[in-house]
């Protein structure tokens, strides 16, 4: 008999789990992991520029100079880089975010019924689906009018 | 057609001995298939014609015993249900489940997957109704329409093959966290009009390493193969559990043989 | 402590909800910065009067608190998913409070110093 409900991993078996490799892997299983993987990548990648810019603006605090040269570092090639993956990665995270809000809390995602052979997963619906694509273009088209106001107005 | 009956394939097969401490490799074979061979019958000829030490297990040959689960060129998927001239390749490799500890060869141990199975309290509760019965007269049903038997259906044809759990990302990481086999069975007895116990399961899963661990990447759904859906289950119990979609569930009716 | 301690379904609602909100919030954030030429938006001047306009301020404040309960409940999610064992666990709650409550400060030092410039 099995033991039950402990997390026993025997030592010399091998736990077979596929650790952090298995999210990290987003080429498998379609769509719904690339968002999953997408979003927590975005997210983490917010997190970072957010505690970044509150820092950032902190130079306000000391005076006219010390904002002017904060300011300056932002307007070099690679900050404008930068500043346009934030606006990517944001607006992707938001739209994308939105879709999750909806499918987690079981919206949009159809009824169960009777599963027919060859049993397409109604919860992996090309509706909800859209809104992944959605987001990716949303975040595609930001991200050019983010390069144009920024390499536009040559910094 | 001669073409077709002398078609080849290469087998890969994992192989390794844990309680031996032996070294993970594949070994190679070259099996015969036929239009209908499946990986199971193809590991079976292995057995019989080139080596019977290769451990596999199975039993139904038919996708209902869920035991034959395995990694199909890299895809949990089940043996007997997989057809070589489905996956298009002269080369199959068969690998043990991922996210389950291994045994020996492409055995994996299940204890840990029943036993968050188990922990859902996998079976009808309500406290209307008496389990210890003297009288035969006090026995009692439920009625349900075909309606109120399809919002769970669905989720009650799950076999516990594994597919799912292997396939989960959080589960890669999390063996604490349910997996979606046992989270939609969470959601098929919430869903059963016949059971009243919707305190005690939400009690279950809404912790810290439970059903909010659950990111919707859809994995689950992908690869289980009687369309149980497990993700749409997850989703829709959150749903009920955040409050923002109702579960309109009547409460079956009982009926017992006095009143009739 | 005890009862402080929020069931994983209340810590969902938030983690949405300040997502939300937070959507909206960054929105007029961002438009004050297109309103006028990106470039002179954020003259020194310009942005110190900003942080004159009692709205903007409590915009500027709520975003700080939304996001940072957010991003770092975000943070905590993929911790706790990635590791196990109730001492990693316990860390990860008190370092994720104390890094949010940090920022929370910190902007807020910006805001309140800004404002009386
Ligand atoms: C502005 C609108 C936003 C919305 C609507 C939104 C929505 C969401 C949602 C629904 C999730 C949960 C996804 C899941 O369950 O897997 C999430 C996760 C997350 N968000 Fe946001 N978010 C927003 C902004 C932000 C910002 C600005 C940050 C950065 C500070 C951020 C950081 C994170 C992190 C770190 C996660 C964790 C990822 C995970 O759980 O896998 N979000 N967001
Ligand atoms: S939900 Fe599907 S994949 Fe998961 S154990 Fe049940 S039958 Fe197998
Ligand atoms: S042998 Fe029973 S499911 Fe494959």
């Amino acid at each position: 008999m099995g033991t039950v409900s402990n997390n026993k991993e025997n030592n010399n078996m091998n736990s077979g789990r596929e650790g952090i490799r298995g999210w990290l892997n987003p080429t498998r299983y379609g769509w719904e992991r690339v968002s999953y993987w997408l979003q927590r990548l975005t997210g983490l990648f917010l997190l970072v520029y957010f505690v970044g810019h509150v820092y950032e603006t902190s130079s306000l605090t000391n005076g006219v100079d010390a904002w002017n040269s904060m300011l300056e570092l932002t307007q070099t090639i690679g900050g404008h880089i930068f500043l346009i993956l934030v606006i990517g990665t944001s607006t992707f995270h938001t739209v994308n975010g939105i879709r999750l809000i909806f499918t987690e809390s079981g919206k949009g995602l159809g009824k169960p019924g009777r599963p027919d052979y060859p049993y397409n997963p109604s919860s992996l619906n090309y509706t909800q689906k859209s809104g992944i694509w959605i987001a990716l273009l949303l975040a595609c088209i930001a991200m050019l009018y983010g390069g144009m106001v920024l390499f536009g107005e040559g910094g | 057609m001669s073409n077709e009956e002398n078609k080849k394939v290469q087998l890969k097969v994992y192989r390794t001995n844990y309680n031996k401490d032996d070294s993970s490799h594949y070994d190679k074979f070259e099996v015969p298939v036929k239009r209908w061979t499946t990986v199971l019958d193809a590991l079976l000829h292995v057995k019989s014609y080139s080596d019977s030490s290769v451990g596999i297990r199975y039993s139904c040959r038919m996708a209902s015993c869920g035991s034959c689960g395995m990694k199909i060129n890299g895809k949990p998927s089940l043996a007997c249900y997989t057809k070589i001239s489905e996956l298009k390749d002269d080369v199959i490799v068969c690998e043990p489940l991922p996210n389950f500890p291994r045994i020996r060869d492409l055995v994996s141990d299940f204890s840990q997957f029943f036993s968050h199975h188990k922990n859902m309290k996998p079976f009808i509760q309500n406290d209307k109704v008496s389990v210890d019965i003297d009288d035969k007269s006090d026995l009692v049903e439920f009625e349900q329409t075909h309606e109120d038997v399809d919002k769970y259906l669905q989720f009650s044809y799950c076999i516990r093959c594994g597919l799912c759990y292997s396939a989960c990302p959080t589960v890669a990481t999390d063996p604490k966290f349910p997996g979606p086999q046992a989270l939609s069975q969470a959601y098929r007895y919430e869903a059963d009009g016949r059971d009243n116990s919707k305190k005690t399961r939400f009690n279950i899963i809404d912790e810290r390493h439970g059903i909010w661990r659950c990111h919707f990447a859809g994995s689950c759904s992908v690869v289980c193969p009687k369309g149980v859906d497990p993700a749409l289950g997850i989703q829709l119990l959150k749903g009920h559990m955040l409050g923002l979609s109702k579960n309109n569930k009547k409460i079956s009716t009982l009926r017992t043989k006095n009143n009739e | 402590m005890a009862s402080l301690r929020l069931r994983e379904s209340q810590i969902t609602k938030i983690h949405y909800l300040t997502g939300i909100l937070s959507l909206f919030a960054v929105a007029i954030h961002i438009l004050f910065r297109l309103i006028m030429p990106f470039g002179q938006s954020l003259s020194y001047e310009n942005v110190v009067a900003n942080y004159h306009n009692i709205f903007y301020v409590i915009l500027l404040e709520s975003i700080l608190v939304l996001i940072s309960i957010h991003g770092f409940n975000g943070l905590r999610i993929i911790l706790i998913e990635l590791k196990q064992s109730p001492k990693w666990e316990s860390t990860i709650t008190i370092l994720v409070l104390i890094s949010m409550i940090g920022v929370i400060a910190y902007g807020t030092r910006t805001i309140v110093i800004a404002s009386g410039l």
